[in-house]
This record gives structure tokens, C-alpha cells and sequence, in this order.
């Protein structure tokens, strides 16, 4: 199956930018579960990686700006058969998405976002964003960001998520596995990318070539039971990657059924 | 009459919405509109339809152009503050053409106001809440009946123009009870989604007929693969920054409502063939203008009203043929939004006179009574 629109060749994206290996790893995991174009809808916001629908053979809903999982909810709760997939950047999902974020987690629909995480507003100009490290330098921190930033895995667990995973775009192989068995776990279901913006974040903080934030990725990751055995101090500046959190519960849909079966008069077992 | 139901307003809307096919309804509550989400959060799921209560109105108005995408039809309800979300994503369904029904049951305002009072002063926020140019279609009950067929018939506009519809309420007509024969409405027409004509190799999300209005939109799952565009986007659906596409999609999406507008506009005329004075009015204000009618038959001043159904796209070739010379007088709960819009229409010089009232409270027959005094002296 070709997943990918050639004819939206070439990619937006700047040179040494993760999101194309996050979309081939998507490609090969849709291709493997076996999935059908016509039943993926992949829904955006706004931002660098939230251009990805651009270029997909899937339904896509290129929404507004931090709205995408509430648009997933709507098409995931009007028809549960589809295959539906959330791509956020950190801007998007983590910050003026944060709300939607949270109870997209709690509420469980069946659905699964796939947020690249570069730490920075890349379309806009590389500004500090809620994933942006405390002390880090974007175009609105050249001093240094004052904020501390969200652990996306950790917010998206204690909000309810069914599953919650992150690899890097170094660590590609963990990556293709973590996003089918997202995809194929049935809740809510989150998959960060740790991705690189050379041109921006990179080049303010020491990390100019995409070579060099590859090294980078390569040092800091861990895997969680590596990640586990530090001490506090020793985790500052790393990150844990692999499969962070699963859980199995009944889904909003399954639930949902249940509360149309009991207005219909019926019962509610089964 | 056996069928005879007591039923709010807000009530109304949902049983017209229900019988317009709606079977998904997100929300967040908010006073005056909450019994409309409550309506549908109660029926909904003995009819396989689908309540979801979301986090807030940015996410509620996302969530229902979500589900009209996987072919279910879908609708909101809020009011002022609400409604002030809604507008980026009421703008995103403008934009990619995504047929679904909002409903503003208008609270005095500005920002929180008076949350419980009635006001019409989001006359304007409902044709250009949202930013960029576009056209809107604005559909405004008078009674609970009212709101039972203009539901019915935001949601077949919204099917047929590919476009959110925006049902303007307020406080007192989506509180008020009044009797119903149900069976009464059993006839309304109602329309249900077009599936394309082309194969899905052919299909293009945002081709258009001559009038401008774009093609069936299919339901994500089917055969007929495509993009929904928030950004500006070719027939495709894929992103286009050319002028000349841009140029013709925003004209487009503006001119297939605005070259619509014998077909879009509802009114009804009360009264004398040649009355003295005409009260021009909608929603909850029409109230007392047709008490006003009524009282008046054996007496002078001889009343008329015209009572407008469709705000937007504003109807001025009804306006021009009801303003032949005598005094006209608009009452509005807001100071004086829709009287412009007439006053563009008749020009400078005519006698029209703004009632207007913005204190949380209705308009009542006595007010306009004694007004008129003042203008037929």
C-alpha cells in the first residue's frame, strides 16, 4: 500500500527535521497492521508537524490550532469502527491543546496521538513551548527558558491514558513497535516522539546539525528500566523511552453502548 | 388535539433536531441553554445517537464538525460566552464546509453579563463572530413551535449548503412552554445527506455546481477518500496558497449563501394591507410586537409586523417591499443591531425608529405602545 502522497512532494519540512521518519514509521506500522486507507483518518492541528496531513493517502482533518483530539473525538465516538490518529506537535497537544489533551486521556475514546516533540513552536519561529526544558534558549528565551516543562508521558498517565509510550527519532525500530501496539490498544493511547528542529531549537542550544541532535537523542534516551535505576539527580537531562504505561479498561464506546442499551429498556450486562 | 405536549423551547430543539436525523450532540452547559443538553444527553442513546460532554466549547463545536465528518449529523448548543469559543471552529466548519446545526440561546452580555436574563444583542456576533470572510445563515424562533420547525430546517440548510447553520434563540423563547401537537410537525421535509455522484477516484471534496455549493460530502469509512481543510485548500482539499484559488474559494464560500437568499429567507406579515406603522422585529421581541397587532385591530394606529425568520443572509428585498413610506419601527433587545442593517437597506432619509432595550429584561407590548406614541404624533 502506498501511504504516502507523492504528489504533495516535497515535504515542508526543513532539512534535518524528524517528522519524515516519524511519518515512515507511521507508514510501515499502518502497513503492517494490516490497515486500509479509507478507515485511518489522521487529524492535525496547527504547526510543523501538524502539516503531516498534507501528506497522507488517509481521511484527514486538518483542524485548528490545539483542537485536534477534540475533532478525533467527535469522528471516533460518531463512527468507533475507524482507525483514528491524533498528530501533534508539543505546541499543539501540550500547550494551547493542554485542556483537550487531559480529558481526551480521561474520557478513553479508542484513539491514539502521535505528538513529535521538539521541543519548540518550529513553524513559528522556534519559540519556547510547555516541553521547552527550564534554562533552554528558544526566540522568546534567549536568556534562558523560566519555565519548567511537562512530562507529556507522565501528565497523559496520571490523566487517565490506556497506554502511554516514547521513543526519539534515533531510536526508529522502538519506535515502529510502540506505535502498533498504541494503535492497536484499545483506550486512549500515547505515543511521544522525542523529534528534532535543527534549525531552531537545535541551533540555539548547542545542537546546530541534525547529526548533532541525533548524538543527542542517542545520549539522553534511556530505556525506562536504565532510566528507573538513576538516582534523581542523575536523570536531569535524560529521557525514558519505551513502553511507559498500559493499561487494560473498558473504552468510552464500550461504556457508551452499554448506557444505550439500558435507555433502550434493555440490561446492561454483555 | 389528544397529542397536545407542554414543551420548552429548548426542549423544541431538541425534538426538531431529532427529527432532522441529529444523532450527535457535544456540549458544555451553560445557562440558558443547558436543557438542550440535557434533552439530548437523555434521548439520544435509546436512538443509537451519541452525547458527548466536552471539556468546553472549543472542543464541543470541534467535536460536532468531527462527527458530521464520519456522516453523522451533528449539533451544539451554548450561549454567549459559549458561543464566543465556538467561533474559531465554527470558522474551521465555514471553511471546509462542514454541514452541522449551533444553536445560541442568547444571555445579556457583554462577556459572563447577566447569565440568566435574555438579551439579542448576538445578532452580529452570528454573522461575523468568526473572523475572515464568510457568509452565515441565521435562523430566529419566535415560539416553542418556532423552534421545532427552524430546527428542522437549520439542519436541512446546513445539509444543502454544505455549511454550519446557527439557530439564534434567547432566554425567553428557549424558556418559555407553550402547547404542542406533535403530530402537527409529522410532515416536515426533511433531507437527508447526498452521496456522491462521481467514482472516488473522481471525487474532489471541494468541487462546486454553478451556485457555488460543493459536493456530497461522503462519510470517513467509505470508498471516498479525502482531506478536510481548515487552511485554504483546492478542490481537493489539499493546501493552496495561489491567488487566484484563494481569491475564487472565499468568494465562493460567500456567494453560495448571499446569491441564496430569496431561497434562504423566512418572514411572516401580520396586519393591515396599509398599516400606519410597521414594527420590524425577530426572536422574542416579535412577542409583543404581535400583541401590539392584535390590540390594535379596531384601532389607529393601524399596526403591522414583520416578523423575520432568517437574520442572515439579511433579506433587504423584503425590507424594501415592506418600507413603502410609513413609519417603521425596530425593537431589539440590544441597542440597535438589526435596525443598521434596515437602515442600509432603506437608505438615510426614511422614517425608522430603534427601540431598544438592554437591561436583561424583554421587550413588553406597553413599551412599544407608548413608543409608538412618540413617533406617530
Amino acid at each position: 500500500m502506498n501511504w504516502l502522497l507523492e504528489e504533495a512532494m516535497p515535504f515542508f519540512w526543513c532539512p534535518g527535521c524528524g517528522n519524515g521518519i516519524i511519518m515512515g514509521s507511521l507508514f510501515r506500522t499502518l502497513e503492517s497492521l494490516g490497515r486500509r486507507p479509507q478507515d485511518v483518518v489522521a487529524v492535525t492541528g496547527i504547526g510543523c508537524w501538524g502539516k503531516a496531513d498534507d501528506y497522507v493517502r488517509t481521511n484527514s482533518i486538518h483542524g485548528t490550532h490545539g483542537r485536534a483530539l477534540a475533532f478525533a473525538t467527535g469522528v471516533k465516538a460518531a463512527n468507533p469502527q475507524l482507525t483514528v490518529l491524533a498528530l501533534m506537535g508539543d505546541g499543539d497537544c501540550a500547550t494551547i491543546g493542554g485542556n483537550h489533551f487531559l480529558h481526551a486521556a480521561r474520557r478513553n475514546l479508542d484513539m491514539t496521538a502521535i505528538v513529535a516533540n521538539n521541543f519548540n513552536y518550529g513553524m513559528t519561529g522556534g519559540q519556547y513551548s510547555a516541553t521547552t526544558p527550564s534554562g533552554t534558549r528558544t526566540s522568546t528565551s534567549a536568556f534562558g527558558n523560566p519555565e519548567d516543562a511537562f512530562d507529556l508521558c507522565a501528565v497523559a498517565k496520571s490523566a487517565g491514558a490506556a497506554f502511554v509510550a516514547r521513543s526519539s527519532v534515533y531510536h526508529v525500530r522502538l519506535l515502529d513497535q510502540l506505535l502498533a501496539e498504541a494503535i492497536s490498544h484499545v483506550g486512549f493511547s500515547l505515543v511521544e516522539v522525542v523529534t528534532s528542529c535543527p534549525v531552531h531549537y537545535g541551533r540555539r542550544n548547542e545542537m546546530e546539525s541534525p547529526v548533532a541532535m541525533m548524538r543527542h537523542w542517542r545520549e539522553v534516551c534511556l530505556p525506562l528500566k536504565q532510566y528507573q535505576a538513576l538516582s534523581p539527580s542523575e536523570r536531569q537531562g535524560r529521557i525514558s523511552i519505551g513502553r511507559l504505561h498500559q493499561e487494560e479498561k473498558s473504552d468510552f464506546m464500550t461504556r457508551y453502548r452499554r448506557i444505550q442499551r439500558r435507555a433502550k429498556g434493555g440490561t446492561d450486562h454483555g | 388535539m389528544s397529542d397536545d405536549v407542554l414543551m420548552q423551547g429548548n426542549e423544541a430543539i431538541v425534538e426538531g433536531a431529532l427529527r432532522a436525523g441529529a444523532r450527535f450532540f457535544a456540549g458544555y452547559p451553560i445557562t440558558p441553554s443547558s436543557e438542550i443538553a440535557q434533552a439530548a444527553a437523555n434521548r439520544l442513546p435509546a436512538m443509537d445517537g451519541v452525547y458527548l460532554q466536552m471539556e468546553d466549547e472549543l472542543a464541543s463545536m470541534a467535536a460536532i464538525v468531527g462527527a458530521s465528518l464520519a456522516g453523522v449529523k451533528s449539533f451544539t448548543a451554548t450561549s454567549g460566552p459559549g458561543f464566543s469559543l465556538m467561533q474559531e471552529n465554527l470558522g474551521m466548519a465555514m471553511m471546509s464546509e462542514v454541514p452541522c446545526v449551533v444553536v445560541n440561546v442568547q444571555r445579556s452580555g457583554p462577556s459572563t453579563g447577566l447569565a440568566t436574563k435574555p438579551a439579542q444583542a448576538d445578532v452580529m456576533q452570528a454573522r461575523w463572530g468568526t473572523h475572515g470572510d464568510h457568509s452565515a445563515i441565521v435562523l430566529v424562533p419566535a415560539s416553542v413551535a418556532e423552534c421545532l420547525t427552524l430546527t428542522v430546517r437549520a439542519f436541512n440548510l446546513a445539509e444543502a449548503f454544505r455549511q454550519p447553520v446557527i439557530l439564534l434563540t434567547d432566554a425567553v423563547v428557549g424558556h418559555m412552554r407553550e402547547g404542542l401537537d406533535l403530530e402537527a410537525f409529522d410532515g416536515l421535509e426533511v433531507i437527508t445527506r447526498r452521496a456522491p455522484t462521481v467514482s472516488p477516484e473522481a471525487f474532489r471534496v471541494a468541487a462546486h455546481d454553478e451556485d457555488g455549493i460543493p459536493s456530497p460530502l461522503p462519510p470517513f469509512g467509505s470508498d471516498y477518500i479525502y482531506h478536510a481543510n481548515s487552511s485554504m485548500h483546492d478542490e481537493r482539499g489539499y493546501p493552496a496558497s495561489d491567488p487566484q484559488v484563494a481569491g475564487s474559494m472565499i468568494r465562493r464560500l460567500h456567494d453560495k449563501i448571499e446569491n441564496a437568499v430569496s431561497t434562504l429567507t423566512d418572514y411572516t406579515y401580520i396586519g393591515p394591507d396599509r398599516p400606519d406603522v410597521l414594527l420590524l422585529s425577530y426572536g422574542a421581541t416579535t412577542r409583543a410586537a404581535l400583541q401590539l397587532v392584535v390590540d390594535h385591530t379596531e384601532r389607529r394606529p393601524a399596526i403591522g409586523s414583520l416578523q423575520l425568520r432568517t437574520l442572515w443572509p439579511f433579506p433587504d428585498d423584503v425590507i424594501r417591499r415592506f418600507t413603502s413610506g410609513m413609519p417603521v419601527v425596530v425593537p431589539e433587545m440590544n441597542l440597535g443591531q438589526v435596525v443598521r442593517e434596515v437602515r442600509r437597506v432603506v437608505g438615510p432619509h426614511y422614517p425608522l425608529y430603534s427601540l431598544t432595550k438592554s437591561n436583561g429584561l424583554p421587550i413588553a407590548p406597553g413599551e412599544i405602545e407608548d413608543y409608538l406614541t412618540g413617533v406617530i404624533a
